[in-house]
């Protein structure tokens, strides 16, 4: 039953991937990018990692997503279709493809994986323990870091934002 | 009185009785999709039905009498009369696009409704991750709505959807940290869980006033989510006409309609499973007949979704500078010092439990 599940979901992510980044129109891709987040997030409820799903959904599905969409639409012409390359730009694209391919091809059979035997659901005080724990093998520190970050993002965001102080122009004359 | 709720179950056992295991498994997974499905469709027509009957009430109108006695069939005429008419679309928009929108709306407010317990065991889906699951499928609802405002290829109806973008992505923050406020008073965001916990008292009367403030918020954002008024900048009518579906006609309008009525039951419904003990009966009255559970549990949403057309009748419609001062200024910041609040309380044990 996983193992239809599981093919069906890769065909999914496969072949909307594809459709990604061959298409020619900006919004479809966007959207055939949306299916493939789907996919992957589906995968995530396959293997009972429900939390990573979720998160997958909200922030990729639901905010990335909304994001490109939003920027997407902001753009002139939108509506105009990607021009096709030249044959020599092509055949380049295609061999540098084909070889980042092997490299994952290689990597992947090369790989010794363990089987997991039982299937164990994280539940998100586990994540939650492990996010806030400073002994060996916490994940405290990165945390903080990244919250300093998005700090840092979210001040900058508001000052860009906000833009130069409208002056009054009798200001200048004064 | 036994009748046994647990649909997915009860449903697998009944057909591996006479079929091999896959089969049946998958068979089964496709009855309780139809069950869902029916309730979809049912809840979604008199929802519209109670909505012009409540508005009636208000205008000191009748509303719909005609069809049926009361009039209960006038939204199944009104849904026969959609399928019946003529799919019509706009030139030199993105027909794909066009035709997608509408069921990414529609099937993420299905999947919402697999989670909610209805009543102890009938639930399809009982995730561990249960509010946040919520939370992170209405989030992809809003692509649906951005998507058939543009590819509507009309001026009013992208908008209606940026607006509605700007408005349900700001909201949705409001209703994400309300109720992480009830969370930290269950300590789950496993829906059955949260239910278990409120055996000792509903979560609205254990965390008396952040949990009140948390459930005014909730019910703010959530109206706001939901595009009704008076937060409906995004069909205001005078406005853009329709909003996003205005170029949508027959059978896809029917599904954003239908969509954004069931959005307001399943926000009434979060609301019930978190504020207000889900299928819990008041003081435990029904505890020996489980299956009342159900009744309870639609009474409680429907007084809620009650309050929201009430809200609809009564107030005038905000303009977008006000929406999103209500929002950023004014609902985030109560917020999250009721956060504190409420940590602070659950922290010195001051919750009140029966």
């Amino acid at each position: 039953m996983e193992k239809y599940i599981f093919y069906i979901l890769s065909v999914i992510i496969i072949v909307f991937a594809m459709a990604s980044v061959s298409s020619r129109k900006m919004l479809r891709s966007v959207i055939y990018l949306l299916f493939v987040l789907c996919g992957i997030a589906g995968i995530y409820f396959l293997i009972d990692y429900n939390f990573l799903a979720a998160i997958q959904l909200t922030v990729y599905a639901g905010g990335i997503i909304v994001l490109i969409i939003f920027s997407v639409l902001l753009v002139h012409h939108i509506e105009m279709e990607l021009e096709m390359a030249k044959p020599l730009r092509k055949s380049m694209t295609g061999l540098l493809c084909l070889s980042g391919l092997a490299v994952f091809l290689y990597t992947i059979y090369n790989n010794d994986f363990h089987v997991v035997e039982n299937s164990v659901t994280t539940s998100t005080a586990d994540v939650g323990a492990k996010l806030l724990s400073y002994e060996a093998g916490g994940f405290i520190l990165p945390f903080e870091v990244i919250s300093v970050l998005l700090l840092a993002a979210m001040i900058g965001a508001i000052v860009i934002a906000k833009g130069r102080k409208l002056t009054d122009k009798n200001d200048d004359v004064l | 009185m036994n009748i046994s709720l647990n649909i997915t179950e009860t449903i697998q056992e009944w057909l591996i009785g006479f079929m091999p295991e896959g089969v049946a498994s998958i068979l089964g997974m496709s009855i309780v999709a139809l069950i869902y499905l029916a309730i979809f469709a049912v809840a979604g027509l008199y929802l519209v039905l109670l909505e012009r009957k409540v508005a009636a009430w208000f205008q000191l109108r009748i509303g719909p009498n005609r069809v049926g006695y009361w009039g209960l069939f006038q939204t199944m005429a009104d849904a026969l009369k959609l399928v019946s008419k003529e799919l019509t679309g706009t030139v030199k928009a993105d027909k794909f696009l066009y035709n997608l929108a509408p069921y990414f709306v529609i099937i993420s407010s299905l999947m919402a409704l697999a989670v909610f317990p209805f009543t102890k065991e009938f639930q399809a889906f009982d995730i561990n991750i249960g509010i946040f699951f919520l939370i992170a499928i209405s989030s992809v609802g809003v692509i649906g709505i951005l998507l058939a405002g543009w590819s509507s290829n009309n001026k009013f109806a992208l908008i209606g959807a940026m607006r509605s973008g700007v408005q349900t992505i700001s909201y949705e923050l409001s209703i994400g940290l309300s109720l992480l406020t009830m969370v930290l008073l269950t300590g789950s965001l496993q829906l059955s869980e949260i239910v278990e916990t409120q055996k000792e008292g509903w979560l609205i009367l254990q965390g008396h006033v952040p949990a009140v403030i948390a459930f005014m918020i909730y019910m703010i954002a959530g109206t706001a989510e939901t595009n009704r008024a008076p937060f409906d900048m995004v069909e205001a009518e005078s406005e853009l006409g329709a909003g996003f579906h205005t170029e949508y006609s027959g059978m896809k309008f029917a599904y954003f309609f239908l969509a954004e009525f069931i959005n307001m039951f399943i926000i009434a419904a979060i609301a019930t499973t978190v504020f207000f003990g889900a299928w819990l009966s008041p003081f435990g009255i029904t505890e020996s007949i489980p299956w009342l559970g159900v009744f309870w549990f639609l009474g409680k949403t429907l007084m809620l979704v009650f309050l929201m057309m009430w809200f609809r009748w009564t107030f005038p419609r905000l303009r977008v500078d006000q929406l999103l001062t209500l929002e950023w200024k004014y609902l985030l910041p109560i917020n999250l010092v009721n956060i504190v609040i409420m940590a602070i309380i659950v922290w010195l044990n001051l919750t009140i439990k029966f």
